[in-house]
């Protein structure tokens, strides 16, 4: 298998939509949506993050499997790492 | 021992002997590449995990602090770094497609990007030193808790978020100075036409290593200037 040439419309069409999604977030922060700004900033941000991941960084079309065990890995002890955290200081007021 | 000709005359010269071929040489090295950003990963998670953990704790005071950095300065700066994403985006093809000219100009943009993003960072930090937001014995910040003019926000909290500002966008800003020398030296091969389309795992390599300081960036950005602005 040899690598993967990413068409010329994709690499556009990924950086139009990261422009977008970059003067989305700077507008929304300023309507207030109660707590839900940081969601909605949040999952933008996770949106565009992804689309870096599986497009420019090639993530997709990665024909070695070792590559996505490494990138679901990283992610997985990231989120451990942040949720194990916050469960134990975003609760110690309630016991 | 002499070479067998036949063995020299199919070798490129950029395939390490240790290696069956140039496909084999390719995927090792990506997974390389892959597993050192893994533990970037983990470097810079340790950071926003604190990040995390004392925003909920002074959610007030971090809201105060996050609307006197410039939000035009900081939406600018994700765009220069998105557009300098792409311009590594279309090296890494022209490389693909072996067309060397192509790989200079977009090598040179990337470059010149990487720059402009690290002078607006600069005019950022220059403002907030004038401003003594800078964490330390002469730290002052005068501001109250947004929506709440008649309480003024703690000084030790609000220095609590500029430390870990500086301490984020700094580590950030190291990662795009050691980006701009290792495209300096792409810069420099591509120019020598050292890579084609067999061979330009350096080019591909260090663009996993752009759009992941890129990725950070993406995240830092909601997260240190967009807290809550719409007070």
């Amino acid at each position: 298998m040899s690598e993967h040439i990413v068409p010329l419309k994709t690499n556009i069409a990924v950086w139009l939509t990261l422009m977008v999604l970059t003067g989305v977030t700077a507008g929304v922060a300023f309507i207030d949506l109660g707590p839900f700004n940081t969601v909605v900033a949040l999952v933008i941000a996770t949106c565009k993050a992804l689309l870096v991941v599986l497009i420019f960084m090639h993530a997709k079309y990665a024909s070695e499997r070792l590559i996505k065990v490494v990138v679901v890995s990283a992610l997985f002890f990231l989120l451990l790492l942040l949720g194990l955290s916050l469960a134990d200081y975003t609760t110690r007021l309630l016991v | 021992m002499p070479d067998s000709p036949i063995a020299v005359e199919h070798h490129n010269p950029e395939l390490r002997h240790h290696f069956a071929d140039m496909e084999q040489q390719r995927e090792a090295s990506s997974l390389g590449m892959w597993l050192f950003l893994a533990t970037e990963v983990m470097f810079f998670g340790g950071m926003f995990c604190a990040y995390l953990i004392y925003r909920y704790w002074y959610f007030p005071d971090f809201a105060a602090a996050s609307k006197s950095l410039d939000i035009t300065l900081g939406t600018v700066n994700t765009a220069v770094l998105i557009c300098s994403s792409l311009t590594v985006v279309l090296a890494v093809r022209a490389a693909q497609l072996g067309k060397r000219h192509e790989q200079v100009v977009y090598l040179a943009l990337t470059l010149v990007l990487g720059l402009a993003f690290l002078g607006i960072k600069g005019i950022e930090w220059t403002s907030k030193f004038r401003e003594h937001h800078i964490p330390g014995a002469s730290f002052h910040f005068e501001g109250a808790v947004p929506g709440h003019p008649d309480h003024p926000i703690d000084q030790q909290h609000a220095q609590i978020f500029f430390s870990l500002y500086f301490a984020m966008t700094g580590m950030h800003a190291l990662h795009m100075v050691i980006g701009v020398g290792i495209f300096s030296y792409l810069l420099y091969h591509a120019w020598k036409g050292r890579y084609t389309p067999e061979y330009h795992t350096p080019l591909e390599n260090s663009g996993l290593y752009w759009h992941f300081v890129d990725i950070i960036w993406i995240y830092l950005f909601p997260l240190l200037y967009l807290i809550d602005r719409k007070k």
